[in-house]
């Protein structure tokens, strides 16, 4: 089959669903219930305070999507807000 | 001790109840004592499905709530005595009834019976959560399409994550044309989108509106429906059988015999 064939040939619908619904899966498994962000918010609080005076309570951290490089679609990424007070002296 | 098996997909609609009426009926012809429990309270089906809905006195929470004993809620099947229903009840809702009061119910059952199969309502919330309550394993029902795999897959992660992990797909409502055609997803999509093993698939066939209609489950009956729904209750027993060739009735034989029906 020629290169100018391969690319005219529309996807079938089944296919097009095949692939949105994966898509979509890796998103919704991905997403995580309040408590285990309030656990993943509470474990980074206390490892970056090792090393890093922060301010706990400005700390955000989300669940949001990111786009894909190559444009096909996008994932989910966890996005950390966290605001430095200082070093901490060693 | 019998097998506790509860019917789910999240989605409402794609064919729980049918499959529950059906598959438990399959398991009665092959001389299993079969117990189905209708766990949608609120929203009862099972009973009008196996044609059972004039012989209801007493349902699942008036057990529940002590008003009688199981077997005086229990009804026998029109056809096969050794299949019996727990109706449910149309005038409570879901909040009537708590896991562990299932799980007490269930756990009473298991001496009595081959196979228990509890009948879920659609969605993640209490009727959910009670309906799996005493369940050892879970059969979920999909169609191919895109609502219902991603409710299936939702609902694959809430049974595994209440401790059932022995889970097992049925794909129903399948229209070999449109497969072909590449306009409906085929078995092998949602099987490898859902990573779960597959125990059967049934094709979409009108015959289940007219058995619908008519309270009287098709399984065993020579249909295509029919057939996929025996073949699901040999593999439910342990048996291994090849899948039914949905496509036949469209090969060049009966398309020839079919003209001359005309």
């Amino acid at each position: 089959m020629s290169m100018i064939d391969t690319m005219m040939r529309k996807k079938s619908s089944g296919n097009v669903a095949r692939d949105r619904l994966k898509l979509v899966l890796v998103s919704d498994r991905a997403t995580c219930s309040p408590k285990i962000m309030e656990m993943i918010k509470n474990d980074i609080i206390e490892v970056i305070s090792k090393y890093i005076d922060i301010d706990s309570d400005g700390l955000e951290i989300q669940m949001t999507q990111t786009e894909n490089e190559n444009r096909d679609g996008s994932s989910p990424a966890i996005y950390a807000n966290i605001p430095i007070k200082g070093m901490k002296k060693r | 001790m019998s097998e506790v098996i509860v019917i789910t997909s999240g989605k409402g609609g794609v064919g729980k109840t049918t499959t529950s009426a059906n598959l438990g009926t399959a398991l009665a012809q092959n001389n299993m004592k079969v117990c189905l429990i209708d766990t949608d309270i609120g929203l009862r089906n099972l009973d009008v499905v196996m044609g059972l809905e004039n012989r209801i006195v007493y349902n699942l929470v008036d057990v529940v709530e002590g008003k009688c004993r199981i077997k005086q809620a229990l009804i026998k099947d029109k056809k096969y005595p050794n299949m019996f229903l727990l109706p449910s009840a149309q005038t409570r809702d879901k909040t009537s009834v708590s896991p562990e009061q299932m799980k007490a119910l269930v756990n009473e059952l298991r001496e009595d019976f081959d196979y228990i199969i509890l009948d879920c309502p659609a969605g993640i919330e209490q009727g959910f959560k009670n309906a799996i309550a005493g369940a050892d394993r879970a059969l979920i029902v999909t169609t191919p399409e895109v609502s219902a795999i991603r409710d299936a897959d939702r609902i694959i992660g809430l049974l595994e994550a209440n401790g059932i992990t022995e889970i097992d797909l049925i794909v129903n409502r399948l229209k070999v044309d449109m497969i072909k055609r590449g306009d409906m997803m085929s078995i092998e999509d949602v099987v490898d989108i859902l990573s779960i093993d597959l125990i059967g698939a049934v094709p979409d066939d009108d015959n289940i509106v007219i058995s619908t209609n008519q309270g009287e489950p098709l399984a065993g009956t020579d249909c295509l429906a029919g057939r996929a729904y025996t073949n699901i209750s040999r593999r439910v027993m342990g048996e291994e059988v090849p899948l039914l060739d949905l496509d036949e009735g469209n090969g060049f034989w009966a398309k020839l015999g079919g003209l001359f029906k005309k």
